[in-house]
């Protein structure tokens, strides 16, 4: 029980609250879906709310597309690929996408602050992240409209049509920029549905994309639930699916449209390995397992879940761990000071909390940060578990929240074995000074994003996707494109 | 009295060796004049499963080789291809097709192997990229082998299909499970002697004969298998395929294609069987932003 001295330092962590004003913010009470340019009533009549996770507040209501919207979107788009985007000089099409960076730019505060209300992230991710990030994903796209032909030597790159796109919930406008950006370049239409608990920041995109002028029908933006998102995937004149979610859906999925002919790509689940070496600097490495696993509440399909540490500095690596995550400041996600924000919703705090019991069930030993957790809304402590084996559950199965495994290991063949064994190859860490070791293992190890002494860095030149389970296609980038179009 | 012909036994080829088929069954296929072209080995289960495993086998060492050799053995395979090409035409022809036409086939079965042989070293530089990130790092992204691939062979045609869905495949340093044309596979077990004689080693690509019927479903569900390359159009074939692959997400290709056309054949087919990785590092920055020196 010395231990708990350390947590002391916790205690003097006091800082003045700094929330971010909302006074600017004017939401509406009821939002409308997005089709064929106009803002229009779901055809059930059907609204549903959304609610802010850190106070449990109702935001507003949101339509309830069924597959008669669906259908309504999907031929929307399909005039307007046909009649106008897809006839459209490529160099006026980057002009539009262009057009709606810059205004998501102008709103970006706005934008910042409605993401943190919805999705309970912290202000300071969404407004350094999520924001930036999905503006220069459109801007970065954008360019890529009239250039496309460099991306593809020796081939005639051509859209494939309309595009059918599904996003989650853990980053809702970024996911947004990575579907609807590219599609459009390559000279798609879309018909988009964001998650049932985050659809705020995708309706005031749908408000920019307005704003910007494009034309009717070639981006529409549908809210609804699971069933909404099926008949998306199961509409005849939808030629690419894209996914990001869950791999059980994402396996639904690729069933569902065999042998329809619909190209897909899936962004799915991950279980990450952050491994430290013995040489690395271990106060970097220390912040690097925090931002691996604990950024935007451990929502990340490519959170460090699986940290792996030679066996040399484990002792000194988890100490230094639980002092860091005792100085966390959770709370109030609008509050600049905040680390951690809230669980984005109630059914997801559940999940997390249930494999947290198995966790201590099935032996591990488990440490929780030393932070008060307020009274409305859904939160979590940041936790690691010690003592775990590749065979705990909590070892194989995706949680999706701000809960760490520790394992260790004696040689870099061992820990390029067990980082490898897992369905999943969505991402990777690796902490270590010597070059030739990070080559060495970042050849090995079988995932789509390695990041070597850092973690959970993004960009939109940066190509983003996994191996295996983890789903197929890239988002970003050059190859980002290819998910979008096909090659004469 | 003449002398009496040697007959050839065909038989399946997995991890470099030349077995039978475990399950000790055969077919008899005909030409379009109703001869026999031989006793075929029915595939099973049990030897596609088999395939696989020496497949997994081998995927290490033929994925780290240098692309330089493995371009090397490329070529290989095609001078081997170059001196029994009496013996490939010569099946062709039994098998249905005209002289002229076998002549084709195999001329441009040799070119295709040539083709991607000088693609093993190259693919990367054209496809990979490095990436201009907005914050301080060095990022990159290369293209990887996916793994095992499961190769689902042309059915129309006995030699060019096999070669030119293999061939990407085993360029991008993936290994490879055959399923060789049902009604034309005399090339695919001559082919096999080729490759055995080729120094490309064993397992790399397995090749086995029988009903496609038979032999896809525990291929296409296969946990261990990454990818599948399929040559065809028959629907229903393809949406099965699509459907048992979802169990562990394979990457499908479906290829409809003439392969006897010389263009058939791309980068594009390499990058089918690709991943791709992205690796991030931190650049120190020492010195001022404007230091010029």
């Amino acid at each position: 029980m010395a231990k708990k001295k350390n947590t002391q330092a916790a205690v003097e962590w006091d800082y003045s609250p700094s929330p971010e004003s909302t006074s600017h913010i004017e939401l509406k009470s009821k939002y409308d879906l997005y089709i064929d340019g106009k803002f229009v009533k779901p055809s059930s009549g059907k609204y549903f709310a959304s609610y802010n996770p850190a106070t449990e507040e109702k935001l507003a209501d949101v339509a309830y597309a069924n597959e008669k919207d669906v259908d309504k979107a999907v031929k929307a788009a399909r005039k307007a690929y046909t009649n106008v985007w897809s006839k459209m000089e490529a160099s006026e099409r980057a002009k539009y996408i262009f057009r709606i960076a810059r205004i998501m730019q102008e709103r970006s505060r706005e934008l910042a602050v409605v993401e943190t209300l919805d999705a309970g992230k912290t202000i300071r991710e969404s407004r350094d992240v999520d924001v930036p990030l999905a503006c220069n994903h459109f801007f970065y796209y954008a360019g890529w409209a009239d250039k496309l032909d460099y991306a593809f030597p020796n081939r005639k790159v051509e859209p494939l049509g309309v595009a059918g796109q599904i996003i989650p919930w853990n980053f809702p406008l970024l996911m947004a920029a990575w579907k609807i950006a590219p599609a459009l370049a390559a000279g798609n239409t879309v018909v988009i549905k964001p998650a049932e608990t985050t659809p705020l920041t995708a309706l005031i995109l749908a408000e920019i994309i307005h704003e910007a002028g494009l034309p009717p029908g070639v981006v529409n933006i549908i809210t609804g639930y699971g069933d909404t998102g099926a008949a998306i995937v199961n509409h005849d004149d939808v030629d690419k699916i894209a996914f990001t979610g869950s791999t059980a859906v994402g396996k639904i999925i690729q069933k569902a449209i065999a042998g329809t002919g619909k190209k897909a790509t899936l962004e799915l689940g991950g279980k990450s390995a952050n491994i430290i070496m013995d040489d690395a600097p271990i106060d970097q490495a220390v912040e690097g397992i925090i931002n691996g696993i604990f950024f935007n509440q451990g929502h990340v399909c490519c959170a460090g879940s699986r940290l792996f540490v030679q066996e040399a500095v484990v002792d000194i690596v988890v100490k230094k761990l639980k002092r860091r995550m005792d100085t966390l400041i959770l709370g109030d996600p609008l509050d600049k000071n905040t680390d951690i924000g809230a669980i984005n919703s109630k059914e997801q705090l559940a999940v997390i909390n249930k494999y947290i019991k198995i966790g201590i069930d099935e032996g591990a030993e488990m440490y929780q940060g030393k932070c008060v957790i307020p009274e409305k809304g859904y939160y979590c402590p940041p936790t690691i578990f010690t003592d775990v084996a590749q065979s705990s559950t909590i070892v194989q199965e995706e949680i999706f929240g701000p809960v760490l495994t520790i394992q260790t290991f004696r040689t870099v063949d061992e820990v390029i074995q067990k980082a490898n064994n897992t369905p999943y190859g969505l991402a990777a860490g690796v902490w270590t000074d010597k070059g030739s070791r990070i080559f060495n293992l970042t050849t090995k190890l079988r995932a789509g994003v390695i990041w070597a002494n850092t973690y959970n860095k993004f960009d939109p030149t940066s190509p983003f996707g996994g191996y295996k389970e983890s789903g197929f296609g890239r988002e970003g980038g050059l190859h980002g494109l290819s998910a979008y179009v096909k090659l004469k | 009295m003449g002398r009496l012909e040697v007959l050839k036994t065909y038989k399946v080829y997995i991890g470099g060796k030349f077995p039978r088929t475990e399950s000790g069954r055969y077919y008899t296929p005909t030409n379009a004049k109703g001869e026999q072209l031989g006793n075929i080995c029915l595939s099973s289960r049990k030897d596609v499963r088999n395939s696989v495993v020496a497949a997994r086998k081998a995927f290490g060492g033929w994925s780290e080789r240098a692309a330089n050799n493995r371009g090397q053995i490329l070529y290989r395979i095609a001078e081997m291809l170059e001196g029994r090409k009496a013996q490939f035409i010569e099946e062709i022809i039994f098998q249905g097709a005209t002289k002229k036409d076998a002549e084709k086939e195999v001329s441009i079965a040799i070119d295709r192997l040539i083709y991607y042989a000088g693609w093993c070293d190259k693919y990367t530089q054209v496809l990979s990229s490095v990436n201009p990130v907005a914050s301080a790092h060095f990022n990159f992204s290369v293209h990887e082998p996916m793994g095992v691939i499961g190769v689902v062979a042309d059915k129309h045609t006995s030699l060019i299909g096999l070669v030119s869905l293999m061939a990407p495949v085993i360029a991008g340093g993936n290994t490879c499970v055959v399923i060789a044309s049902e009604g034309l596979p005399l090339c695919s077990v001559t082919f096999a002697e080729v490759l055995n004689s080729s120094d490309v080693p064993g397992g790399v690509v397995n090749i086995l004969t029988g009903k496609v019927g038979e032999m896809m479903p525990p291929l296409a569900s296969h946990m261990d298998v990454n990818g599948i390359v399929y040559s065809g159009d028959d629907k229903k074939e393809i949406k099965d395929l699509e459907e048992s692959t979802a169990l562990n997400m394979k990457r499908i290709s479906v290829y409809s294609a003439d392969w006897m056309n010389s263009d058939e054949q791309d980068i594009y087919k390499i990058a089918d069987c690709q991943e791709v990785k992205t690796t991030w590092h931190p650049i120190e920055n020492i010195g001022g932003a404007s230091s010029s020196y």
